[in-house]
């Protein structure tokens, strides 16, 4: 059942419903609202988790590692600076193997200071090997915390799910926030397996000392695992989708089925893509028909998904890219399908060299396409991107 | 599979890798065995790890976890509330290190854990330097000691700073226990880890722990530099229990002079050699007389 409730507090009764044993929290904007829901449930005894105030994100990201270890089902949320603080506990999680989930509520990072929305923080921890999802809307934030809890614990990797400070934690929209009950159809209680984790009547090292002799075996084994995420997401959506009615692909098309032009991103600004998409579209192949787009842009843009084929073959399109570690190399390929003008549309940059999600597409289409690929990094610290700019840039790309 | 327990059964199995007249290693073996295989030890980087767990092996016959240099106690915050959720309050949660983690880049996460009061037992094997890498200036490392990073040349007396006073800032955070021990008398240290068992809420340990490589002492001479340390005074042993001194170690009536203690080791020779090496002799001993007089040793 719908309600019309906040971003923050959506994610945080879905995490709550995952049950989780101990979720520790530090404050940083935007993330803070996630964390003060979860102890206003967890003291109105509406849940039943560990509520740990942490010290500094260090000790937070530290003391979810610790119950992950022994083998609990573990939850914490931050943005920016604290993601970067917390960065050397966040590769050693992954290289520890423990299924933590965390929360990214994205944020620009520090300096100039700045707590308004990009994706910078994200790219920080892009090889830190973690999975890594996108949520376009409150309703994706929702429903990619439930599957990378599910996946998380079968791979034995930490998932992060990105969702744009403000602009989706902070925003009140209709969402569907799934029962403990229903979530249990498809996320099972967590039982860590033996001797992978700390326990008196198994005693175990974990985090031993690794030297030249065995260190990279450690290090292919997480990549291949990490990688292994990728057919499992695909599998995870199907049960998904059964117990839920939605679900979720690593890389999800919307546009003009034979497009001519494509912009690929992720987070919140992808709704604002695919409006600048079905504006187009219509303009393009029946202006009659803006009005009625146009009116229909408030309204769920998962019943609009069919309406881009109605409109003819030709148009324009966008790319949502939903996971990005691992990077879907091939779906991307697929959806891409012969597409030969093609702009990134991104809150990042690589410092020194282009964006982060560019560097992914433009390795994934290496040898596949010949397509001319234009980068923007844009709207860093919270700037809004219009739908004008969108539109800039796809006239730009038909010219 | 069930281990058959012998009469000789130790906790740390042999292999370790630690070097001869190791001060870290014959405390961290006396105090996994007093605690018993109920304990879960959660460890700092350093020499404690280092020696103990190199892949595929490992001494620790009960369970632990090395993830940082700095974090083992907020990881032992998590793994506690993990015993609360699956009510096994019976497990002795133990956090250890040397002094680079506990004095320094550990600090502020232990003030966080020793505030939120988390049922720990805290460890610190004191060394008075960064042994791991090679003996480098730790907050721990005294007046006048020759380390990697504080080299006694003729133009300098080696390290410059004073030893942080780091029980007084557990003792500020309203420690149930706090004391401090030397490898020189192992039987006190295994008392002090019984009692500490015993209590409730944060606990620290702070032993004593010769590093015959970085403190350029005779192997042979480990446990006689420790026991000199305590006896001149340098190193005061004492227990504090609910923020009162309640026990101490006397030292002996023909207290020996810190000099007894310095000629011992490499990384105080140098100060023989000019008279700023000298001063600093001179207000070593004045810290040991303090010493004796604060904490009542005679």
């Amino acid at each position: 059942m719908k309600k019309c409730i906040e971003g923050s507090e959506a994610v945080a009764s879905a995490v709550a419903n995952c049950q989780p044993d101990v979720v520790a929290s530090y404050p940083i904007t935007p993330q803070t609202h996630i964390v003060e829901y979860l102890a206003w449930l967890k003291n109105s005894h509406r849940a039943d988790f560990e509520f740990i105030q942490a010290d500094s994100e260090f000790a937070a990201a530290s003391i979810v590692q610790g119950a992950a270890a022994a083998g609990g089902r573990t939850y914490t949320a931050t943005s920016a600076q604290g993601l970067l603080l917390m960065m050397e506990v966040v590769y050693a999680t992954a290289g520890l193997r423990l299924p933590v989930v965390m929360t990214l509520a994205n944020r620009a990072v520090s300096a100039p200071i700045n707590i308004w929305n990009d994706q910078q923080d994200a790219m920080a921890m892009r090889d830190a090997g973690w999975m890594m999802l996108f949520a376009e809307d409150n309703q994706a934030a929702v429903d990619l915390h439930i599957i990378a809890y599910r996946m998380a614990e079968e791979l034995r990797v930490p998932a992060v799910v990105n969702m744009d400070g403000f602009i989706l934690t902070h925003t009140v929209e209709p969402v569907d926030v799934p029962s403990k009950n229903q979530i249990r159809q498809f996320l099972p209680r967590y039982k860590a397996a033996k001797n992978t984790i700390l326990d008196v009547n198994h005693p175990v090292t974990l985090g031993a000392f690794v030297t030249p002799e065995h260190y990279q075996e450690f290090r292919q084994e997480l990549q291949q695992d990490l990688l292994a995420a990728e057919g499992l997401f695909i599998k995870e959506n199907k049960k998904f989708k059964q117990v839920f009615g939605r679900e979720y692909k690593s890389v999800e098309y919307y546009g003009a089925k034979k497009p001519e032009a494509v912009i690929i991103s992720f987070g919140s600004v992808v709704g604002t893509i695919k409006d600048t998409v079905d504006e187009l579209n219509s303009t393009l192949r029946e202006p009659s028909a803006f009005t009625s787009v146009s009116a229909d842009k408030h309204g769920d843009k998962r019943e609009r998904i069919n309406q881009g084929d109605k409109q003819g073959d030709r148009g324009v399109g966008v790319v949502n890219v939903v996971m990005f570690r691992p990077f879907p190399k091939k779906e991307i390929g697929e959806v891409l399908n012969g597409c030969e003008k093609i702009a990134i549309i991104e809150k990042d940059i690589a410092f020194g060299s282009t964006g982060g999600l560019d560097l992914e597409v433009k390795a994934a289409l290496y040898g596949k396409s010949s397509a001319e690929i234009k980068s923007y990094s844009m709207g860093l610290g919270g700037r809004d991107i219009t739908k004008e700019e969108i539109r800039v840039i796809f006239e730009k790309m038909l010219k | 599979m069930k281990i058959k327990k012998e009469k000789s059964y130790s906790l740390i199995a042999p292999g370790h890798t630690a070097c001869v007249g190791c001060g870290m290693i014959v405390a961290l073996t006396m105090a996994v065995n007093t605690l018993g295989d109920k304990t879960i030890v959660c460890g700092a980087t350093g020499c404690s790890e280092v020696t103990t767990t190199k892949y595929p092996a490992s001494v620790f016959r009960v369970p632990y976890i090395h993830s940082l240099f700095e974090n083992p106690a907020p990881v032992a915050t998590g793994v506690l509330a993990m015993l609360k959720r699956k009510k096994q309050d019976d497990v002795n949660v133990v956090v250890h290190g040397g002094d680079g983690f506990f004095f320094d880049i550990g600090l502020a996460l232990n003030s966080g854990a020793w505030t939120r009061g988390d049922n720990i037992l805290y460890i610190c094997y004191d060394n008075e330097a960064y042994m791991n890498t090679g003996a480098q200036s730790s907050g721990s490392t005294p007046i006048g000691s020759y380390t990697m990073t504080t080299p006694a040349t003729s133009f300098s007396t080696g390290n410059l700073l004073h030893k942080k006073d780091l029980p007084a800032i557990a003792l500020a955070h309203g420690l149930p226990y706090v004391a401090t021990a030397t490898v020189g008398d192992l039987s006190d240290f295994r008392e002090k880890v019984k009692k500490a068992a015993a209590i409730k809420g944060p606990r620290y340990i702070q032993v004593y722990s010769t590093c015959a490589p970085g403190w350029n002492v005779e192997a042979c001479n480990a446990i006689k530099v420790a026991k000199l340390a305590q006896e001149t005074g340098l190193y005061p042993v004492f227990e504090y229990v609910n923020g009162r001194l309640s026990s101490v170690m006397k030292v002996p009536n023909e207290t020996p002079r810190v000099e007894r203690f310095l000629e011992l080791q490499g990384r105080f020779r140098h100060l023989g050699n000019n008279e700023e090496g000298k001063k600093i002799i001179k207000r070593m001993q004045k810290q040991a007389d303090e010493n004796i007089e604060r904490f009542g040793l005679r």
